[in-house]
């Protein structure tokens, strides 16, 4: 074995991605909760670099959408951090729990 | 062993390591830590991977970015016991179990692909400059090669094509998304006396 091959990196994005979903269903802080949406992007990005790397008609393609898979998680954490502050503002709290309105 | 290998292992033991301490940590200021180190974790692997602008990217937007936000959202919200919200044993078994499903079956799907064992000789990812010339519409990005794993009558060679348009869409959604996040996280006038 002299190079790594697709299958590693595979792997390693099936497991970002688990772990990004068990911290979206486990954590009670929200922004724990889009920290787990990040790690199931970088996931997915993973494994379009690699799917670029590795097959010849998408060298392109997989790097274009890993950078807008990128701008579109920077648009993603910034509406959800607003609705988080919201919240915040109006309840005192950020425990998904409790969370049954946003407004007062 | 080669050295390509042994950066591989480094690197993906660091960003899993890295994640798991991102689910098991209690404290959100420590998962914030965690994070930074996966998404730096990434970025190594794109660069192990070739594929030089996302990993840049990756480093900029995400790490400086992103996580910035993030960091923000954590020390706007986090004081006294909202720091740690203990989590149910029961939550902790489904979320775990739904996790550890997912990933047996990724893993068993990624196994069964028949991959490659290595890159094709002699072809490095596009660069910086091929990657913008695409996105702006002005070279051809249609694949060199057939499109693999597809059935054969399907893999037609695409026609010339450009990312422009996806390219101005992302431009303008972004914008219209930080308008809103300003509209929606902007300074309340209290009404109430």
């Amino acid at each position: 074995m002299t190079e790594v091959g697709l299958t590693p990196f595979l792997i390693l994005g099936a497991f970002l991605f688990a772990c990004g979903v068990t911290c979206v269903t486990v954590k009670r802080n929200a922004v724990g909760v889009l920290m787990g949406v990040e790690l199931i992007l970088n996931a997915a990005n993973v494994n379009l670099v690699a799917f670029a790397r590795f097959n010849p008609a998408f060298r392109l393609d997989g790097q274009v959408f890993a950078l807008m898979v990128v701008v579109l998680a920077a648009a993603e954490a910034a509406v959800a951090l607003a609705i988080v502050l919201n919240f915040y503002n109006n309840h005192a709290t950020v425990d998904v729990d409790e969370a049954k309105q946003l407004k007062e | 062993m080669s050295l390509s290998v042994i950066l591989f292992v480094v690197v993906a033991t660091a960003t899993a390591v890295s994640a798991v301490g991102v689910v098991a940590s209690r404290n959100v200021v420590r998962m914030a830590v965690w994070l930074l180190f996966t998404l730096i974790g990434v970025a190594l692997l794109y660069f192990l991977l070739g594929a030089e602008f996302a990993g840049a990217a990756q480093l900029i937007v995400y790490v400086g970015g992103t996580l910035v936000l993030v960091v923000f959202g954590v020390m706007l919200t986090a004081h006294g016991p909202l720091r740690e919200l203990r989590t149910k044993k029961g939550e902790w078994l489904v979320g775990g179990a739904l996790g550890g499903a997912l990933f047996a079956l990724l893993v068993a799907m990624s196994l069964q692909l028949g991959s490659p064992a290595t890159a094709p000789e002699g072809d490095a990812l596009p660069g910086t400059g091929q990657l913008g010339l695409a996105f702006l519409g002005v070279s051809d990005t249609a694949p060199d090669g057939p499109i693999t794993g597809v059935p054969a009558d399907k893999a037609t060679r695409r026609t010339r094509a450009s990312y422009l348009l996806p390219f101005e869409i992302v431009s303008v959604h972004l914008l219209v998304v930080l308008v809103g996040a300003a509209y929606l996280a902007r300074a309340k006038r209290r009404v109430n006396p």
